[in-house]
């Protein structure tokens, strides 16, 4: 019987008929979409704590007011992401007690320290750059409410890389402190936002499966591969180059070639052992703790309405 | 799912429609959590209409809403399968008619 469900289900999603929340599921295809989604919602919150880093420090009011509306959508794509989780079965409140406690992961790249205004531009040039091609996809996914608050997702992200790369090609025209500032953000981003596509496809094991049930449409290794093709020629319009000095056009692939990634690292980083990983977990935990106030205060307020 | 002891009572989930434009239904756009119905509108402000995608918001609570069941689908919506005579080109007109 559990057979039969599993092969109808692999028919549904082989014909391209999503899965909506009431429709029977595997076990496990709910469960690895919890994971993938409250991750994701994760790192849509804790990603706005490099940026808001630099808010009352922008250069300028125009930058200011574009920096606020970029990480206010941040918190909206983490909010999309939540209520979609929730649809499997999941509560707020245990998603929220999963990142706090360290059981959950969000994206490594976010463990690293924003040091100087170009990473603005660097961030929303290669992080959004990175994450909009792995999220494009997404849309297509096969659970429904996934897909759905991933096309909102995407379709604010465009604005997002733009102002990252207008940050860069601004400072790119400026003085040499502000190309040396431009470059030295490059060079520190630049591994790091390539390991955000995940381990190689070989070290991968539940690519497969994901691949299988359409909840994921490119390897990793794939996308990498893509964003890298991309970012080594707008790098040339920015007049930057990337810190690896095997990037180099390889005419029968068709593709560039690039250099080892360290991935020590990025294991090390999604160990807890990043530059900021302790940083950016108190701060989450800070912001919880004390607005449990406003929380309280408003559930009373709202029952006290009620009863009225 | 599970719930830890330190935990109090969420806010409770609201489900969001949006009229993006008049003379347009409503259309759901997802859910969010808010202590009461006025709250729920205020959010729903600021985290479904951003981008000017909406001129007027409804918010329901999730709970008093009642949803078919999937797995009657095949008996709740077959018969309407072969009755082709509900749509109008299941009838041939003589050539010389226009407009109908
Ligand atoms: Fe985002
Ligand atoms: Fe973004």
């Amino acid at each position: 019987m559990q057979n039969q469900q599993d092969v109808l289900f692999q028919n549904k999603v082989d014909k391209e008929i999503r899965i909506e929340p009431k429709d029977w599921m595997p076990e496990k295809y709910r469960q690895t979409l919890i994971r993938q989604i409250s991750q994701h919602a994760h790192s849509e919150i804790i990603g706005m704590l490099p940026e808001g880093n630099w808010i009352t420090r922008a250069p300028s009011l125009r930058r200011k007011a574009i920096l606020l509306a970029k990480v206010q959508d941040e918190a909206g794509h983490g909010l999309y992401l939540y209520s979609a989780a929730e649809t499997l079965g999941i509560s707020r409140d245990e998603m929220y007690h999963q990142l706090h406690t360290g059981k959950a992961k969000y994206s490594s790249i976010f463990n690293y320290p924003t040091l100087s205004w170009a990473d603005m531009g660097v961030i929303g040039w290669l992080v959004d750059g990175a994450a909009i091609m792995n999220q494009v996809p997404l849309c297509r996914s096969s659970y429904g409410p996934y897909a759905r608050a991933m096309v909102r997702v995407c379709k604010e992200e465009s604005f997002h890389q733009r102002q990252g790369f207008d940050i860069l090609y601004t400072l790119g025209k400026g003085s040499e402190a502000q190309r040396k500032m431009a470059q030295d953000a490059i060079n520190r981003w630049w591994w790091p936002s390539i390991m955000m596509f995940g381990p190689k496809d070989d070290e991968s094991p539940n690519s497969i499966q994901s691949m299988k049930w359409k909840i994921k449409r490119f390897s990793n290794d794939e996308l990498r591969q893509k964003f890298i093709d991309v970012c080594a020629e707008q790098v040339k319009v920015l007049g930057f180059t990337l810190p690896d000095k095997d990037l180099k056009w390889n005419e029968t692939r068709k593709h560039y070639d690039f250099g080892e990634i360290n991935w020590d690292e990025f294991w090390q980083v999604i160990q807890g052992n990043g530059p900021c990983n302790k940083e950016r977990l108190e701060a989450r935990k800070k912001a919880w703790t004390d607005g449990e106030w406003v929380r309280d205060a408003a559930t009373a307020y709202a029952a006290k309405n009620k009863a009225a | 799912m599970s719930t830890h002891s330190n935990s109090k009572i969420e806010w409770p989930l609201w489900e969001i429609f949006v009229r993006s434009k008049q003379g347009l239904d409503h259309k759901h756009v997802g859910s969010l959590h808010a202590a009461d119905a006025a709250m729920a509108i205020e959010n729903a402000r600021d985290v479904y209409t951003r981008r000017m995608e909406g001129i007027s918001i409804w918010a329901v609570e999730s709970k008093n809403i009642h949803a078919s069941n999937p797995d009657e689908a095949g008996s709740l919506y077959d018969p309407a399968n072969d009755k082709a005579y509900r749509h109008p080109t299941f009838y041939d007109l003589p050539n010389e008619v226009e407009y109908m």
